[in-house]
């Protein structure tokens, strides 16, 4: 197997206290397959990482063992600190909302499943969808927004709590480009102002590059770590770095990472499905 | 879309062509059914008269009309004992469907062990069930009220049930994660996913409640023991009253008809702002 490893440096988040960290980490399913093999992971506060590689590499099932909605087979996941499920925000593929509430009960759910009351949230719930740019669509329904405002209500939602770290998988995957470029700028945005910590999946190399302070390379069969990347561009980045030649080299950087994970895949399989 | 943005829209043949068309198939969803209706009607009045069909055996609708007015007083007595029943049926359809999908939905040990009791209730017909109900339960209105419910409730319980299971999956994680118990997972996810299956139960169970209703009244009206319309059906067949046997037999049909009206109505309120089926068809 390929290492490619690449010294972390203070730019890419080398002196942050560390928030999580995965160890010799695998997932076996019941039908015989190894999802993830020995994978070893260390999320540090303030993060933003990227897991990038082909379907099937187990970049998925990966987050849905941090998010604890899965456990893993063997090794194990040490989280810094006191964290519980309340620390965690997680967005799905598709926006997931609740098709009968509207916008303002969407993002109330996750304090109303704790018991805060209507009145209570109602502050946190409106600063968090003014911060994902949603004012005067709280008493909309979701059928009635476009697939990027639904995103955004996701995203909401899934901030309402303030979680110190947020899971988002494949998030912007199902949107247009346009749709797209404008929810990464605002994610970014918000995170910026936030600081919190992010682990984003995603089989966009643009996208990974664009978003994160680390890019994390994984291949297939069995699902596994193949190589990391610090993406050592400052932040705020918005368009003018999107067409930058930086941002192009790091493109095509991450790219032939990726490519290597996905030639180092055995089997005649290799091209994914 | 306006009528002044209709008149300054320069539509092609084509466009012209398919608003011509939706504009027929509106009145057409109308008119032809009551044009068809009306025509009905005619005929039968027509062919009492042609075939001089003596009223016992047909009467003509002009009669059935009169005596729907003369006997009003009696009919609507009947039709309003009849409602009773089926109201009441109704209700206890949907308190014992939902209550036991709830039941259901609990664990899949539950819905295996006795989901299989349900269909034996379902599939036998109620008509071979009433005469040992009619041994067992004593108070009229109670045998009326089981027999109707043992008809009404079957698709109250499996559409609730399906609807119960089918949350999407990612929700069910979303709550799992949010640390949601059982009772709030009901509450806010799966009550409220299940009810366009409930509604679309409750649609079936209002009529199958009303045809619960008469069969018992049939049943047990043979015996002399019930006032419901279907007793006065009967009764105007021993006594050769075709006439108030049709104005009788048109009240139940209107009722089924209302009631399901009714519902469809309810289902529409609930459902227009966000499920699928309450959305008008855009192109």
């Amino acid at each position: 197997m390929i290492q490619e490893k690449v010294a972390e440096t203070p730019a890419a988040s080398g002196e942050a206290p560390m928030l999580l960290s995965l160890r010799d980490v695998g997932k076996v399913f019941s039908n015989g397959v190894t999802a993830l093999s020995k994978v070893d992971l260390a999320i540090r506060e303030g993060d933003f990482l990227s897991l990038l590689g082909p379907s099937g590499c187990g970049k998925s099932t990966a987050l849905r063992l941090i998010a604890g909605l899965s456990t893993p087979t063997s090794g194990q996941l040490d989280w810094r600190g006191s964290i519980d499920r309340s620390n965690i925000g997680f967005v799905f593929q598709e926006p997931t909302l609740l098709p009968w509430a509207s916008v303002f009960d969407n993002v109330w759910l996750p304090l109303r499943l704790k018991g805060v009351s209507r009145a209570k949230a109602a502050p946190a719930v409106m600063e968090m969808l003014a911060r994902v740019h949603l004012t005067g669509f709280e008493n909309a329904v979701p059928r009635e927004l476009s697939g990027g405002m639904k995103m955004r209500v996701s995203i909401a939602r899934a901030m309402v709590t303030k979680p110190r770290i947020l899971l988002m998988d494949e998030p912007f995957a199902a949107l247009d480009e346009i749709t797209r470029f404008k929810l990464n700028n605002d994610l970014l945005e918000l995170w910026q102002d936030e600081r919190f910590t992010v682990v984003f999946v995603t089989h966009s190399v643009f996208e990974s590059v664009f978003l994160s302070s680390r890019v994390v390379v994984m291949a297939a069969r069995p699902g596994r770590v193949f190589g990391e990347l610090p993406i050592r561009a400052p932040y705020p980045r918005d368009e003018v770095f999107r067409t930058s030649p930086d941002y192009a080299a790091l493109c095509r950087q991450a790219s032939d990472v990726l490519v290597n994970a996905i030639n180092s895949t055995a089997g005649p399989h290799h091209d994914g499905h | 879309m306006t009528a002044i943005e209709d008149a300054a829209l320069k539509l092609d043949p084509e466009e012209a062509r398919r608003v011509r068309q939706e504009r027929l198939e509106r009145i057409g969803k109308w008119v032809l059914p009551l044009a068809i209706m009306v025509l009905a009607i005619w005929l039968w009045d027509r062919i009492c008269v042609w075939n001089e069909i003596p009223q016992y055996i047909l009467p003509r609708p002009g009669v059935v009309l009169q005596t729907l007015h003369s006997d009003t007083g009696l009919l609507f007595s009947s039709l309003l004992v009849t409602l009773r029943i089926t109201f009441l049926s109704l209700l206890l359809a949907v308190i014992g469907g939902v209550g036991l999908a709830v039941l259901f939905a609990q664990s899949k040990w539950v819905e295996m062990s006795f989901f299989p009791f349900a269909i034996v209730l379902q599939v036998t017909p109620i008509v071979a069930i009433f005469p040992l109900i009619n041994i067992y339960v004593n108070n009229q209105t109670v045998k009326l009220l089981l027999c109707a419910w043992i008809v009404a409730f079957f698709p109250i319980l499996s559409n609730t049930t399906l609807g119960l299971n089918s949350v999407d999956r990612n929700l069910r994680d979303l709550f799992k994660l949010n640390g949601a118990t059982r009772w709030q997972q009901l509450r806010y996810l799966r009550l409220p996913a299940a009810m366009p299956y409930f509604l679309g139960g409750l649609k079936i169970a209002g009529g199958l409640s009303l045809i619960g209703a008469v069969v018992a009244e049939f049943v047990a009206g043979a015996q002399g023991q019930s006032s419901g319309l279907a007793s006065r059906i009967i009764e105007a067949g021993y006594r050769l009253n075709a006439p108030r046997l049709f104005a009788a037999l048109i009240l139940i049909s209107l009722t089924g008809i209302l009631i399901f009206l009714v519902l469809s109505l309810v289902s529409h309120l609930i459902l227009r702002r966000w499920h699928e089926s309450a959305l008008k068809q855009e192109h």
